[in-house]
């Protein structure tokens, strides 16, 4: 319990209060009480202290969430068929391929994501080919767009959410899926009647796996982005660092667990619903 | 094939092997038979005899290995299993566990595409079938292994399939629940006009719902027919053994004379039974003699053909004694308890033995 407490409520603790002190111009923050730093994520505080609403944080809230979206839901559409193929395939084929896809995060995400800058960025791998064949005769301009952020993300959380599913596929009982087409249901009807159905604790569990830190991820928006497209995580990791403004990046990060909470309790209370309906 | 296309289905040479290699199984070996509309057909066999394979194949959950499988005169080898006109009745259930009773029932119909309130009718009238209507909101994970036993059966049948694959669907009752269940499964099956293909390991069962009994071992049919047929007369040593009690009588032709035989075996007996087989006489032969049909006098010590009981065992309805008939040769016979008490006779009493013309039957091996 006491070390729980220390691993894990300390450094929130820390964060929290943090969030409602006061920063110190050269880093790290003064004891002083300040709701500043809140304030400063919807207003603008000018020189002559009048308050402005300012929407470039509540923008950058509000791609966070769009692109954490998108990424979820990407990763779900290569994710189900991917974790689905696996289950299909002789126990040792399943072994095989399930440590192919958990392999790239064992390797540093930075470089993982760099490569993707030279997939995507102008006269890249993509477009090369297409440049050569005269498909293309302009750069796509693929880097430095959301659609690139959103690319990384997917890339970079497939295998959170391939596992879960993988793990509730497998533990279907394939003779329903053979009493359901005995009873005149197509492939299609199998998979939305039966098996989604079944797999969604996996489904539910790899969303949050990937959109939770997707919300809060940095590096593919720094790199991919070009970091002119901020994402909440890179714009707390700044605060921290160049822009030294630890009272409103801790303000940010609390707000972030905020979302998350609501998410996972929405989460929850679904899920608990649905088991008292089962039973 | 014109038979094949007045059956309901017609099961043509079918060989299925799983796997190949030396692991290779043959579940199946050369099955032929020829199932007619709105019969009522048991598949009975020691368990690994291949029975749930058969009905897997004409689901379509296999495919043959060879032969051919034809469903009302149509070869089904390409149509997949919610194309053919029949259901099943898992012997593991499969009730999909996310629904309810009622959903589940439904499903088949929901997949037909009928409207809800037809569906709701039909699936109440199903469930009162199976008497199972206040079960209607629970899922599977709530009943019991015989509660959901009738809902798999409930399920299978409210499409009224026009043939019911039935892979044993009353093994979880209980005996009250089951001898129930039989009466209400042979009505439906003669109102509804379904060809029910019926799984069982269970002979009585077999012998009181059947129009027709087809007696397996190791992937492949011993004999096919009426009740009265497979138990009166078992074709081999398998049926005769398979189903009901059977004193098997080493015995010697005699003497043979059209298709009759009379055989004489140790302890001065003698039986008349058809010929079966190419035998001539001298050979010696086995014969089958139901316990039942042996009939016990008592007799003097002296008495031509008589011999001592063994061992008795009282079993409420009957005794049954176990009878010496020279110092190898034992049979048992079966004796209704008429009187009140333990039997007529004791260990050790003397009995002279008589039986019908016919009631022996020479088998084929
Ligand atoms: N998918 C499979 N792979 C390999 N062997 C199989 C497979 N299915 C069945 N078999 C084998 O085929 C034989 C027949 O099996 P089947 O399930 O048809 O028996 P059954 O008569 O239904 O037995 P029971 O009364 O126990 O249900 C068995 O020896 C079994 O081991
Ligand atoms: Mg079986």
């Amino acid at each position: 319990m006491v070390v729980i407490g220390i691993f894990m409520v300390l450094p929130m603790m820390i964060l929290v209060v943090f969030s409602f002190l006061e920063a110190d111009p050269y880093g790290g923050v003064e004891p002083v009480f300040s709701l500043e730093a809140y304030i400063q994520i919807l207003y603008e505080i000018d020189f002559d202290d009048t308050v402005v609403f300012n929407p470039i944080y509540l923008n950058i809230i509000a791609r966070s969430v769009g692109l954490a979206l998108v990424a979820t839901f990407g990763c779900l559409i290569l994710g189900f068929p991917v974790a689905y193929f696996i289950t299909r395939q002789s126990p040792r084929n399943q072994n095989m391929l399930l440590y192919l896809i958990t392999l790239p995060f064992w390797t540093n995400l930075l470089i993982r994501t760099y490569s993707w800058i030279l997939i995507l960025a102008k006269n890249g791998v993509v477009e090369q080919p297409l440049l050569a064949l005269g498909i293309i005769d302009d750069s796509l301009g693929m880097m430095y767009t959301n659609g690139a952020i959103a690319i990384g993300l997917i890339y970079t959380y497939l295998p959170l959410m391939v596992l879960p599913i993988y793990a509730s596929l497998e533990k279907l009982d394939f003779r329903l899926v053979e009493a359901a087409h005995d009873l005149y249901a197509g492939r299609l009807k199998v998979m939305r009647e039966i098996i989604v159905p079944l797999a969604m604790p996996g489904i539910i569990a790899g969303c949050i796996l990937v959109f939770v830190p997707s919300l809060g991820a940095f590096i593919a928006p720094d790199l991919l982005g070009g970091g002119k497209k901020l994402m909440l995580g890179s714009l707390i990791q700044l605060q921290f660092s160049s822009s030294r403004n630890w009272p409103f990046g801790s303000a940010i990060a609390v707000c972030l667990l905020a979302l998350v909470m609501i998410s996972l309790t929405i989460q929850a209370r679904s899920a608990g619903k649905r088991r008292a309906m089962e039973g | 094939m014109a038979e094949a296309r007045s059956n309901a289905l017609s099961v043509c040479n079918v060989v299925k092997v799983f796997g190949s290699g030396p692991g290779a199984v043959t579940a199946l070996n050369d099955v032929s038979v020829n199932i007619e509309a709105n019969e009522f057909f048991t598949l009975l066999g020691p368990s690994g005899c291949g029975k749930t394979t058969l009905l897997r194949l004409t689901a379509g959950f296999e495919q043959p290995t060879g032969g051919e499988i034809f469903l009302f005169g149509e070869e089904i080898e390409n149509l997949p299993p919610h194309h053919r006109p029949v259901n099943t009745v898992f012997q593991h259930y499969a009730l999909f566990p996310h629904m309810t009773v009622t959903e589940n029932i439904g499903f088949g119909l929901k997949m037909l595409k009928w409207n809800a309130s037809d569906i709701q009718a039909r699936v109440s009238e199903t469930l009162a079938l199976v008497k199972m209507e206040a079960f209607a909101t629970r899922k599977p994970a709530q009943m019991s292994g015989g509660q959901q036993q009738r809902i798999a059966l409930a399920r299978a049948l409210a499409p009224r399939p026009k043939v019911l694959l039935l892979d044993e669907p009353l093994s979880a009752l209980d005996l009250k629940l089951r001898q129930a269940m039989r009466q209400e499964l042979k009505t439906l099956q003669r109102e509804t006009g379904i060809t029910f293909i019926f799984v069982t390991h269970d002979q009585e069962e077999a012998l009181t719902m059947s129009d027709r009994i087809a007696v397996m071992s190791e992937g492949q049919i011993q004999q096919i027919g009426a009740p009265l047929d497979i138990y009166e007369r078992p074709l081999n040593r398998f049926v005769a053994d398979f189903i009901g009690d059977t004193n098997f009588i080493t015995a010697r032709i005699a003497a043979i004379s059209g298709s009759k035989a009379t055989c004489t075996a140790g302890g001065g007996l003698s039986f008349s039974t058809p010929m079966v087989g190419e035998h001539s006489k001298g050979d010696t032969v086995t014969l089958a003699l139901r316990p039942e049909k042996i009939k016990l006098k008592a007799a003097t010590a002296r008495a031509k053909g008589s011999a001592t009981i063994a061992n008795a065992t009282y079993l409420g309805t009957d005794t049954t004694y176990e009878i010496a008939l020279t110092r190898d040769v034992m049979v048992t016979a079966r004796d209704q308890n008429i009187a009140a008490g333990m039997g007529r006779f004791n260990a050790g009493d003397r009995v002279s033995l008589e039986f019908a013309a016919g009631s022996a039957r020479m088998l084929t091996d």
